[in-house]
């Protein structure tokens, strides 16, 4: 990295290495688990790190996937890993999940589906029985969401260096003749869209991770959106600007990282984000902010204005979108952050956060 | 939600914030003494939205901030033990030690978990008897009693391989220790109302008789909040002093006998080190004699250790309310989330945290 102000910051940079700073924890000497939880460490090892050495034009947008033109023909082509614990958990498991993540990943390109690869990385002594449960499962997802697995590979790894299993999905996909989504045409006066309520998944994970016994039925959102998706580009055409999953990270980093890749403000209303009740008391109870918590059936639309109203019913239409909202604009204020009114009418900024958010202490 | 929604209301905190614009009279200074009210009122934007005369100013009642290095290091140490399984709230994982976090333990190979109660960290020891389970118990009156719960529990189980590294404070000596101040410029207080929820009101009163200021005990919803403001401005202009509750919902003059009597029984009360701030007579809790065999710092060898503190930071300036977080210079610059050079920037309820969090100061 460049120091701009070589002198000055070296000067400093040994004042706090000296007898103050406790700590320069952006430099990490070890990989932490805040490097993939969604938030600042990971968007900076991704462009520090990754960008720096594979740099290419087709990576550079930094999309849910890849657009390659192949002659002539528009593809998305998108990688998306699995290391969920525990393996079967409300609403969903592994295998299903492994699907929709990459379904997904190619939807948000605007694309069918056309294809997945899965890779299969095995712990040695995972009972056989839990592995053929999470394939049909894996194979049920597949095919309800149109989609074949059409190539694969597995390794087994020594008993404790793995979760039990860990899946690799892959996908191609065709980009939809009138589709035209990439964040950087988020443009001032849009409107932004959700196509449910936020914060399902994570919510769901946690209520069953040790140490929480939540008695609810609280279940994840997972579920493949390139139909709710497909009809999207179909009514909107060019005028559907951005599609977005916001997975890990939630909400609030998936706005701002379209708010930092087109140079634009967001601003969101909280009244208007669909919330579930069950979800929302389980993160007043953990002191989580429900905007930055995980999604795996949830998708941002970014359209012109002009057709909010469509694609609004567009979405209402579709059975993953019954409970699809408006909860916000792009705005020409405060470019590349998002700003939120909240539910007593103030204002505040919308971060990415470093890491995973952590529970408080009371 | 019931017993949310009623005090997130836009009508309500429109009606509290006109009730506050006809009262004040002239400007005003009043601290919150909580973490956890300060998130709400930067999140909700209340400081925003207050007239011009009145300031709120953020108290030390961010139980992780106010945790001393040396304390954090002796967690880093014992951690760092590989018969140890170090167990702790979340918030405490990322605050800088003089070299490292715990987080950064934790990916060097320590065994470092986060609970949610210290009940679970007892359950740990039971069902590990090979390893030493140590449990970090920081926190005010209101995480105390739970803790003190723990050890009791664990003398119960006759476990001997069950630890506490206490580190528990006292708000009332902290307040007067502002209050105290030959500076001081704070005229009324929002006391802490989960610790109220603990310990009852009566101990304000003296407080509140000696330094004739108004203490209103305060809940953590943003209309609590601007009711606990109006109260204390009313007072303030009528030339009252005393203690008032607005929390009454949670919060009763002698507070939770059987809380209290845990914790009669479990700890005694110290002087206390707090960070950036220094050691406040009879501030704090340790554990009684009887329970001696279940403190880590008379189990471990934990001495010697040599503590970096930052020079730069302002962290005890700006918890005894002398300076917003956005006045200190390395603020949003040498000091971030994701390189704290003090523990406000890292935990939930920390006021540089909240300033930078919700863009304040940006």
């Amino acid at each position: 990295m460049s120091r701009p102000d070589q002198d000055e910051s070296e000067g400093k940079a040994e004042r706090l290495s000296g007898a103050t700073c406790p700590l320069p924890l952006a430099d990490y000497p070890k990989v932490l688990l805040a490097h993939g939880g969604g938030g600042s460490l990971t968007q900076r090892l991704i462009e520090d790190l990754f960008l720096e050495q594979f740099r290419n034009p087709a990576l550079e947008p930094l999309h849910d996937g890849a657009r390659l033109e192949i002659d002539g023909a528009q593809l998305a082509f998108s990688t998306d890993s699995f290391v969920v614990r525990p393996l079967i958990f409300p609403g969903g498991d592994i295998g299903s999940l492994a699907v929709h993540g990459t379904v997904n990943d190619l939807a948000m390109c605007g694309a069918r589906p056309l294809a997945l690869s899965a890779g299969f990385i095995l712990e040695e002594g995972l009972p056989m029985e839990t592995l053929r449960e999470l394939t049909r499962s894996m194979a049920r997802a597949a095919r309800a969401a149109g989609v074949p697995l059409v190539t694969g590979d597995t390794k087994v790894v020594d008993r404790g260096k793995g979760d039990g299993v860990y899946i690799n999905t892959s996908g191609v996909g065709a980009i939809l003749p009138s589709a035209d989504v990439r964040p950087e045409r988020a443009r001032p006066g849009d409107t932004v869209l959700i196509n449910g309520p936020i914060a399902d998944h994570g919510v769901a994970i946690m209520s069953v991770r040790e140490g929480l016994e939540f008695e609810t039925d609280l279940l994840s959102d997972s579920a493949a959106l390139h139909g709710l998706t497909a009809a999207l580009v179909q009514r909107a055409g060019e005028g559907l600007h951005v599609l977005r999953d916001p997975t890990r990270g939630g909400v609030a980093s998936a706005l701002n990282e379209v708010a930092g890749q087109a140079g634009v403000g967001i601003r969101i209303d909280e009244v208007s984000i669909p919330l579930r009740e069950a979800v929302r008391g389980a993160c007043e109870i953990l002191g989580l902010d429900p905007l930055y918590v995980a999604n795996e059936g949830k998708c941002i639309a970014i359209v012109d204005p002009r057709l909010a109203d469509g694609a609004l019913e567009t979405l209402r239409a579709q059975p993953l979108g019954r409970d699809a909202a408006v909860i916000g604009k792009v705005v020409d204020d405060h470019p590349g952050r998002v700003v939120m009114r909240s539910r007593i009418g103030g204002d505040r900024v919308v971060d990415v956060l470093s890491g995973e958010q952590l529970p408080r202490i009371c | 939600m019931k017993y949310v929604d009623e005090y997130r209301s836009e009508e309500g905190a429109r009606r509290f914030l006109d009730a506050i614009r006809r009262v004040v009279s002239r400007p005003r200074v009043v601290m919150e003494i909580c973490g956890g009210q300060t998130h709400t009122i930067v999140k909700s934007g209340i400081d925003r939205m207050l007239p011009d005369d009145v300031t709120v100013v953020h108290g030390p009642g961010c139980p992780v901030c106010v945790t001393p290095l040396e304390m954090i290091d002796r967690a880093l140490l014992l951690a760092r033990r590989p018969e140890v399984i170090f167990t702790s709230f979340g918030d405490m994982l990322r605050v800088p030690g003089s070299q490292e976090d715990l987080l950064s333990v934790k990916a060097a190979g320590g065994d470092v978990r986060m609970l949610y109660s210290p009940l679970d960290a007892v359950k740990l020891a039971a069902t590990h008897p090979e390893r030493e389970v140590v449990f970090f118990a920081v926190g005010f009156e209101t995480t105390a009693p739970a803790n003190a719960m723990a050890v009791w529990q664990a003398r119960e189980l006759g476990l001997r391989n069950f630890s506490v590294l206490c580190s528990h404070v006292l708000v009332p000596p902290a307040m007067q220790a502002i209050l105290g101040a030959a500076d001081n410029c704070v005229e009324g207080f929002l006391a802490a109302g989960h610790v109220c929820t603990v310990m009852g009101f009566h101990e304000y009163e003296p407080l509140a008789e000696r330094y004739r200021v108004p203490i209103v005990v305060t809940g953590f919803e943003p209309l609590d909040l601007l009711q606990g403001l109006h109260m204390t401005l009313v007072a303030l202009e009528q030339g009252r002093f005393g203690v008032e509750n607005q929390y009454s919902r949670a919060v009763r003059r002698e507070g939770n006998p059987q809380a209290q009597r845990q914790l009669e029984q479990v700890f005694e009360v110290c002087d206390r080190a707090w960070r950036g701030i220094g050691t406040i007579p009879q501030s704090g809790y340790r554990l009684r004699e009887a329970f001696a065999q279940f403190d880590a710092e008379r189990r471990f060898d934990v001495g010697g250790i040599a503590t970096k503190e930052s020079a730069e930071c302002i962290a005890g300036e700006i918890m005894r309310g002398r300076k917003r977080p956005d006045q200190c210079p390395q603020f949003g610059r040498e000091c971030t989330p994701e390189r704290p050079l003090g523990a406000p920037m890292v935990s939930n309820e920390g006021a540089c945290n909240a300033y930078h969090r919700y863009g304040r100061g940006a």
